[in-house]
C-alpha cells in the first residue's frame, strides 16, 4: 500500500510539473471553466442578493394582514371595517397611549425613470399609517425630513434614489394627476423598503380615490407566539376573510419566487456552458495523455501500475478545474459582488438589491468546476491507465 | 541454442501482428537460451523483430504462442499486475532516447524504480547515490535532463535501470542517439556491469561497433537466429 501511494504521488507530481509544457491548452481549459463559474455565480449572487434584501425585510413579531388568497400586497384589499376589527383583535401590542400598534397601508404602482437605461419602470408608492415607521426596523431619515401628515409630501428610500432619477430632495414628482414634493430620504437597514416611496396614507387614499380601502394592515404583536391568536381570531370572525402571516414569512415567500426564477435561469445556462467546458477539458486531458504517452509507458515498463497513471491524470484535470473555479469565483467577486441592480419583485414593482456572493455560493461554483474537471479527466485517465506500454514507448 | 539453466529461455515462441486484414508473422516457433551473465547483442535488418523480442523478454508485450521463462520463472502466463511487479524486481530497461522524466532531476529519475520497493527514503537515497556513482554522475544528482548531454542522460538511464539491482538489462539501441565517444562510454559501462556485477544483458543494436562490446552476437533474420561468437 505504501508503495502504491508513493507511485501515485510520484506520477501525480510528474503530471503536475509537466503542465507548463502544455501551458496554452491548459490555460484555455482554466479560462473556459472560470467563465462557467462566473456565469453561475453571477446568477446565484443575484438571487442571493435579492433574497437577502427581501427576506431580511420582515420581522417575526409583525403581522401582515391581506385579503384571503392574495399572493402579494398589490392584489390585496382590506376594508375600513375590517381594519377596525383587526385593531380590536387579540395579540396586538398597544402603545403607551393604549392605541393598537397597527399601520393600514395602501400600495400603489407609479412610474419612475431608471438612471442607467433611461427607461420607465414600476415603483412602489406606499401610503403608511401613523405607526408605519415604528413598525419597521432601522428606519432613519438620512437627508431632509419626514413627510408631514396631511400634505402631499413623500420620502424616498435611498436605494430607489440611487437607481432612479428625479427623486432628489426638493424636487417635485408627478404620479398620475397628482404632484408630490420630495422632502426626505430614508434608509431601512438595506431592506426592500429602501426601494419604496412613502407618503401619508390618508393623502394617498384621497388623491388616488381609494378612500375606504387599504391593501394591507401591519400590526405589532405582543410576541411571535401571538400570531396564532390573531390568525385564529381572523379565521373565526365571519367578517374577516383575511390571511394573517408574520412579516418574515410573507417576505420569505416573496423572495423565494423571484430568486427561484433567477436560479432556474442561472443553473441551466451554467450547465450548458459547463458541457462546453467539459469538451475543452476532455481535449486538454486527451492531449496531455498523448503528450505524456512515452512517460506513462516508461513508468509502466519500470513496474508502475495503471492506477497511479489514472490518478495522476485525474489530479491534473482536477487541479486545472480548481484553478478555473477559484479564478471564476475571484472574478465574480471583483466584478459583481456589491453591484446594485433592480428587478421586478412580487408586487410587480422594482426592488433594488446588491449582488451578494457568500462562501457557500463560492463552494457551489468550485464544486461545479470540480465536476467539469472530474468528467473532463475521467476518460483520459482511463486511457492513461490502459495505454499499451509498447504503443506508448514508441509514440514519439 | 539452449543452456541447462539459462537466464532466458524461449520455447516455440510465436508473435504475429495484424495490419488491416493482413497478418504478419514476426516469429514462428522461436527457441532461444541465454545463460546467466551473458552479454548478447541482437542485430538484424529493420522489421526483423529485434525490438519485439526485447519487449517479449521484458514482459511488456505478449507472445501469441510458446513459453518465455526468465530466471526459471515463466512469465507468459502472468497477469498485467503480476508482470508489473515482476518487471520491477527483475528487469532494467535502457532505451534509445533515454526516456527520462524531463521535469525530474537525475536523482529523482533514478529513484523511480525504488518507489516500488519497501526501502525508506534514506535507503533509497543511498541506492541512488551508488547507482549514479557507478555511471560516473555522482556530482550531477540535481541536474535535470535538459541540463545534460545525450551521453550523460543515457548514463542516468543506466543508473535508473540498475538501481533496483535487476538480473537482466534490456537495452534497445542504447547508443543509437549518441556520438561515437559517448557511445563508447556507454558501452564500456554496460561491459563493466556485465563483467564486474554479473548482469545479463541483451542489447538490440544496428551498430556493429556497439555489437563488438558484447560477448556474443545473434543475428535475427526472417524469424530465426544466426549466432556469431566474439572474442571476450
Amino acid at each position: 500500500m505504501r508503495s502504491l501511494w508513493l507511485q501515485v504521488a510520484a506520477v501525480t507530481a510528474i503530471n503536475l510539473k509537466s503542465i507548463g509544457q502544455r501551458r496554452w491548452l491548459s490555460l484555455s481549459t482554466v479560462i473556459a471553466i472560470a467563465l462557467v463559474v462566473i456565469v453561475l455565480l453571477a446568477f446565484l449572487a443575484m438571487a442571493n442578493g435579492f433574497q437577502r434584501t427581501i427576506a431580511g425585510s420582515g420581522a417575526d413579531d409583525i403581522a401582515i394582514v391581506l385579503r384571503a388568497g392574495s399572493q402579494a400586497e398589490i392584489n390585496s384589499t382590506v376594508s375600513r371595517d375590517q381594519v377596525r376589527l383587526i385593531e380590536d383583535g387579540p395579540g396586538i401590542a398597544r402603545g403607551s397611549d393604549g392605541k393598537p400598534l397597527i399601520s393600514p397601508e395602501l400600495y400603489l404602482v407609479v412610474d419612475g425613470i431608471k438612471r442607467s437605461t433611461k427607461t420607465k419602470a414600476n415603483l412602489p408608492l406606499r401610503g403608511i399609517g401613523e405607526q408605519g415607521t415604528t413598525l419597521r426596523k432601522d428606519i432613519a431619515i438620512t437627508a431632509g425630513r419626514m413627510f408631514n401628515r396631511g400634505s402631499n409630501e413623500v420620502v424616498v428610500g435611498k436605494a430607489l434614489l440611487r437607481e432612479f432619477e428625479g427623486f432628489d430632495v426638493g424636487s417635485t414628482v408627478s404620479f398620475g394627476a397628482s404632484r408630490w414634493n420630495v422632502v426626505g430620504v430614508f434608509e431601512a437597514g438595506g431592506s426592500v423598503f429602501e426601494s419604496e416611496i412613502w407618503a401619508d396614507l390618508n393623502v394617498v387614499q384621497s388623491l388616488f380615490n381609494r378612500n375606504n380601502v387599504v391593501q394591507t394592515v401591519r400590526a405589532r404583536l405582543t410576541g411571535p407566539a401571538a400570531l396564532n391568536e390573531l390568525k385564529s381570531y381572523s379565521d373565526n370572525e365571519p367578517r374577516l376573510k383575511l390571511d394573517v402571516k408574520s412579516e418574515a414569512a410573507y417576505f420569505a415567500e416573496q423572495a423565494s419566487q423571484t430568486s427561484d426564477l433567477i436560479q432556474k435561469l442561472g443553473w441551466p445556462l451554467a450547465i450548458a456552458m459547463a458541457l462546453g467546458a467539459v469538451a475543452g477539458a476532455l481535449n486538454t486531458m486527451y492531449s496531455s495523455v498523448a503528450a505524456r504517452a512515452t512517460e506513462i509507458a516508461t513508468l509502466r515498463a519500470i513496474g508502475f501500475g495503471g492506477f497511479p497513471a489514472f490518478v495522476g491524470t485525474l489530479a491534473e484535470s482536477l487541479l486545472l478545474a480548481v484553478i478555473g473555479g477559484l479564478l471564476g469565483a475571484a472574478a465574480t467577486y471583483l466584478i459583481f459582488d456589491g453591484v446594485t441592480a433592480s428587478t421586478l419583485g412580487g408586487n410587480f414593482t422594482q426592488v433594488v438589491f446588491d449582488f451578494k456572493l457568500s462562501p457557500w455560493l463560492i463552494a457551489e461554483g468550485v464544486a461545479l468546476a470540480l465536476i467539469v474537471g472530474l468528467i473532463g479527466g475521467l476518460f483520459p485517465a482511463v486511457r492513461a491507465a490502459r495505454l499499451p506500454i509498447v504503443e506508448g514507448l514508441y509514440a514519439r | 541454442m539452449t543452456a541447462e539453466h539459462p537466464m532466458i529461455r524461449l520455447t516455440g515462441v510465436a508473435k504475429r501482428f495484424t495490419k488491416g486484414k493482413e497478418t504478419i508473422s514476426i516469429f514462428d516457433h522461436l527457441d532461444l537460451g541465454i545463460p546467466r551473465g551473458d552479454f548478447i547483442a541482437v542485430m538484424g535488418p529493420s522489421g526483423s523483430g529485434k525490438t519485439t523480442l526485447l519487449n517479449l523478454l521484458g514482459g511488456i508485450d505478449r507472445a501469441d504462442a510458446g513459453e518465455i521463462a526468465v530466471a526459471d520463472q515463466r512469465i507468459d502466463g502472468l497477469s498485467e499486475g503480476e508482470l508489473a511487479t515482476w518487471r520491477a524486481a527483475n528487469i532494467g530497461f535502457i532505451f534509445q532516447f533515454y526516456n527520462l522524466m524531463p521535469m525530474l532531476t537525475a536523482a529523482q529519475n533514478v529513484e523511480l524504480p525504488l518507489l516500488l520497493t519497501r526501502l525508506n527514503r534514506k535507503e533509497r537515497a543511498e541506492r541512488v547515490h551508488t547507482a549514479l556513482s557507478v555511471v560516473g554522475l555522482a556530482d550531477r544528482t540535481k541536474h535535470r535532463p535538459r541540463e545534460m548531454s545525450g551521453g550523460q542522460q543515457q548514463r542516468v538511464a543506466i543508473a535508473r535501470a540498475i538501481v533496483s539491482d535487476p538480473n537482466l538489462l534490456l537495452c534497445d539501441e542504447p547508443t543509437g542517439d549518441l556520438d561515437r565517444q559517448s557511445a563508447d562510454e556507454i558501452l564500456s559501462i554496460l561491459q563493466l556491469l556485465n563483467g564486474e556485477l554479473g548482469k545479463t544483458i541483451v542489447m538490440v543494436t544496428h551498430d556493429p561497433a556497439a555489437a563488438n562490446y558484447a560477448k556474443r552476437v545473434l543475428h535475427l533474420d526472417k524469424g530465426r537466429f544466426v549466432e556469431r561468437e566474439l572474442a571476450a
